[in-house]
Order: structure tokens, then C-alpha cells, then sequence
């Protein structure tokens, strides 16, 4: 398969940046689009050009690391998966390719395809846990009972990879499905109970800060999340607050 | 109290909400043109002079209006402010509607079709009974409603908008509920209810509009 990629490279953070075309060759279907990407970047290398820079690690769709906008669309054309985990086959011979980094203003571009997401480290510390003593009386976490529906839905919200796709797919680069499903993890179980109003207060005071837009309910971002973390998240949390801000 | 993203919404929700309520009240009251000019001269002699409807629920449904837009626009600036430098390729109809995607597009057209609105019956109504303090005739408002539809501009302009409000309802009416945190197994019922109220309330009014204009030329 021969391909036209159109790359946006950019120096550093504080740099333009620019779309650059590259034609790669001898693309196999069964190749994985970071694999693609490691194919073109050994051909700049090889050439003493600068190879693109992308963010990776597990490269099997656990880490969220790999947050790409292909063709318009995070993670690429299809549902429920990362970059990683997107096979060439879903290109055509001759394709042309569009790669550019999620775009938020609270995902600034470090370099190339490489975004600063520590906004989300940020919401997470804001009250993404639960306060538990560890000095050596750990009470073990399955003596508390938990209704089956309430820890399966809970379990489904903290698979949330935290990878950015709902952000780079929201018309307003929301991050509530993302906040939700943090604050949706605690909020369904026993143990989350005790800090359930100052979390919520103190993770959506965080979003709003890290410049993040509000949420329109347009569904974009379930669609392409690769965990298929649902709506229902972002109705609980909006719950969560108004709550919280009845009982404060 | 309004700073969080959550709280604005909330207040979109609540204003939209009633904002959807009213539009069925009008819909009821002016579909009467349509069955029996009789009854919609008396319904709207009765709005247009009880004082309750002139003095408490008039002054309530402009703050309502007026919140609704002013809180989308603080909200729509806002969200652009959250993404400064856009996609070359956005593939947003992959994932989401038109409808939900351009709310701010849909709500200015109906905004400028309220200012039609208001120019055609609210401001000559006010003229009318507050300033030249005219006598107060049941008679005069079916008269006034056919005259205004004799304009096939008019006409097109009340279709394209209410085409407008359409998206408008699709989007926003079902999306309230999720905004106020209702999102359950009775949400799928609801959300069918909201999108027929969607179609149906606006195709109402540009059934009302098409008649009265076609129902002139035939006579």
C-alpha cells in the first residue's frame, strides 16, 4: 500500500508549526498505525531528517498514550479503539493521510504530534480519590459489600483511560467525560461516599480552570472514546454537583 | 453562583425548559386561528388583557428569553476560548449531529426571527393598548394575524425559522434532561417525546403560517 501522510510538525511549544507531506511505501495492512509511523520515521532517520514525534508506550490499547487525530477523528475511523490498536487495513492504496495533535487550549502541542495532558493529571489530584488510612489497619476494600450493578458500573467508569479522545472529539473541547468518569468511579461505591461533595466541586472548579469548555451534550465524545465510557457519566456528575451545591 | 461550567448549563437547561413550555402554550392559542377565528379572538383578548399574563407572566417570559440567549453566548464564548486553534480535517458529523454541533447557529436565527416577532405583534400591541391607550377590541387580533401572513417574504422567513427551531428543539430539548442530571431507563421514552415535540410544535407553526397565507389567496 502506498500512502500520503500529511503531518503537522511543529518545533516546540512555542513554534508555529506547519502540515508537511511524506509518501510512505510498502505498507503492509496488517501493520498497526504507530508501526507506520515507526516506518516512516526510520526512513527520516535514515535520510538525516528529524522524525516525527508521537506519543506511545503500552501499544496495546491500555496506557491512552497514543492520542492521534486521523482524518479528522481521534484514535482514526473506528470505534472503541486507540491508535495502537488501528490496523492499516482501514486505508485504502493511495490514501491520503491527515495526522495532527488533539487540539485543545488546555492540550498545548509540546512538539509535532505531542500534547501536554497533564491538565488531566491536575483534575485527577483535584479529588479523583478516596482518603483511606494505610498506616497498617487497611480495612480490606471487599469486606464492604456493594451492590453488583453499582460496582460493575463503577468499575466500567474507571476504565476510563484518560487518553484525551473525548477532548479532541468535543465541539467545545469538553472534558466532562472524562471528570465524569472520575468522579462516577467513586461516587457509585461506599468508599467514595465521605468526600463525594468536595470532589465534585473541587474536580469541576479544576476542569473550568484548566480552560477546558463546558459540555453540549453532543455525544461526540462517547462515540469515539476507545473505553466507551457512557453518557450516563456526565448526567451522574452533573447530579453529583447540583447535590453538592444544595448541601454546601 | 453561575462561574462552573455545570451551573450554566443547569441555568440553560431550566430557561430552555420553560422557553419549550411557552412555545406549546402559544401553539395552542394560535392553532385556534386555524380551527375558528372566534376562539382565538377570545383567547388572545383574554393573554392580551388579564393582568396576571400583561404584568407577571410577560415580564417573566422576556427575563427567560433574555437569560436563554445572553447565558449561550457567554457559554458559546467561552467554549471557543477552549479550543483557539481548530482542526484542518474535523470529521464531526462521524460522531454528533448538526443540530448539537451548531446550537449558537440555530438560536441566532431564532433570536433575529424574534426580533421579527416582536416588531410585527409585540411592539404594535404595546403601541396599541399602553401608549395611544386605545379600547381594547376582542375582535381585532384575527384581522391583525391574517394580515401579517398577506407577505410571502414573511411566510418564508416564519418557515426558515421555525426549520431552525427545529434543530434547535431536537438538540436541546432532550439534552436539558441529561444537563440536570436524568439519564435513566425512563430516558429513552422521554427523549422520543422530546424529539416529536421537536418536529411537531414547529411544523405546527409553519402549518399555521403556510394556511393563513394560502387561505388569503384563495379568497
Amino acid at each position: 500500500m502506498k500512502l500520503t501522510l500529511k503531518i503537522w510538525r511543529q518545533k516546540n511549544a512555542s513554534a508555529k508549526g506547519a502540515f508537511k507531506n511524506y509518501n510512505v511505501e510498502d505498507v503492509d495492512g496488517d501493520m498497526s498505525f504507530l508501526e507506520m509511523l515507526d516506518v516512516l520515521n526510520a526512513d527520516l532517520i535514515d535520510k538525516g531528517e528529524e522524525p516525527v514525534e508521537f506519543d506511545h508506550d503500552c501499544r496495546e490499547g491500555i496506557c491512552g498514550s497514543c492520542n492521534l487525530q486521523i482524518n479528522g477523528r481521534p484514535h482514526g475511523p473506528k470505534r472503541h479503539i486507540t491508535t495502537c490498536q488501528l490496523h492499516m487495513r482501514s486505508f485504502n492504496d493511495g490514501d491520503t493521510i491527515v495526522i495532527e495533535p488533539f487540539r485543545a487550549t488546555a492540550f498545548p502541542v509540546i512538539k509535532d504530534l505531542v500534547v501536554d495532558r497533564s491538565a488531566f493529571d491536575r483534575i485527577q489530584q483535584a479529588g479523583g480519590y478516596i482518603s483511606v488510612n494505610t498506616s497498617g489497619n487497611t480495612i480490606d476494600a471487599n469486606s464492604i459489600p456493594v451492590e453488583k450493578e453499582n460496582a460493575d458500573e463503577a468499575f466500567n467508569s474507571a476504565t476510563c483511560i484518560g487518553c484525551g479522545a473525548c477532548v479532541a472529539a468535543c465541539v467545545n473541547a469538553s472534558a466532562m467525560l472524562f471528570t465524569s468518569a472520575k468522579v462516577s468511579q467513586f461516587a457509585l461505591l461506599p468508599q467514595g461516599e465521605v468526600e463525594a461533595s468536595r470532589r465534585v466541586m473541587n474536580m469541576v472548579e479544576q476542569m473550568d480552570k484548566e480552560g477546558f469548555g463546558g459540555c453540549s451534550n453532543t455525544g461526540a465524545c462517547y462515540i469515539e472514546c476507545p473505553k466507551d465510557i457512557s453518557l450516563e457519566n456526565i448526567a451522574r456528575i452533573n447530579r453529583e454537583y447540583l447535590k453538592a451545591s444544595v448541601e454546601s | 453562583m453561575l462561574s462552573a461550567s455545570i451551573a450554566k448549563k443547569v441555568a440553560m437547561a431550566l430557561s430552555g425548559l420553560f422557553l419549550v413550555f411557552f412555545l406549546a402554550q402559544h401553539f395552542t392559542i394560535n392553532i385556534t386561528s386555524v380551527i375558528d377565528p372566534d376562539t382565538f379572538n377570545e383567547w388572545s383578548h383574554f393573554m392580551g388583557t388579564n393582568p396576571l399574563v400583561q404584568f407577571v407572566l410577560q415580564p417573566i417570559l422576556i427575563f427567560g428569553v433574555v437569560f436563554h440567549f445572553i447565558m449561550g453566548i457567554i457559554i458559546e464564548l467561552k467554549n471557543n476560548k477552549a479550543r483557539q486553534k481548530g482542526y484542518a480535517k474535523y470529521a464531526g458529523n462521524k460522531n454528533s449531529s448538526w443540530a448539537s454541533r451548531n446550537m449558537i447557529i440555530s438560536g441566532a436565527v431564532v433570536l433575529a426571527f424574534l426580533g421579527l416577532h416582536f416588531y410585527d405583534f409585540w411592539v404594535p400591541e404595546m403601541i396599541y393598548k399602553y401608549v395611544e391607550v386605545n379600547e381594547a377590541l376582542e375582535s381585532r387580533y384575527y384581522p391583525e394575524l391574517v394580515h401579517k401572513f398577506e407577505d410571502p417574504i414573511r411566510v418564508l422567513i416564519y418557515v426558515v425559522s421555525f426549520v431552525l427551531l427545529m434543530f434547535h428543539l431536537w438538540h436541546g430539548f432532550s439534552s436539558s434532561f441529561q444537563t440536570m442530571g436524568w439519564n435513566n431507563k425512563f430516558s429513552k421514552g422521554l427523549q422520543g417525546f422530546t424529539k416529536v415535540y421537536a418536529i411537531a410544535i414547529p411544523a405546527g407553526f409553519i402549518f399555521i403560517a403556510l394556511y393563513l397565507h394560502f387561505n388569503q389567496l384563495s379568497h
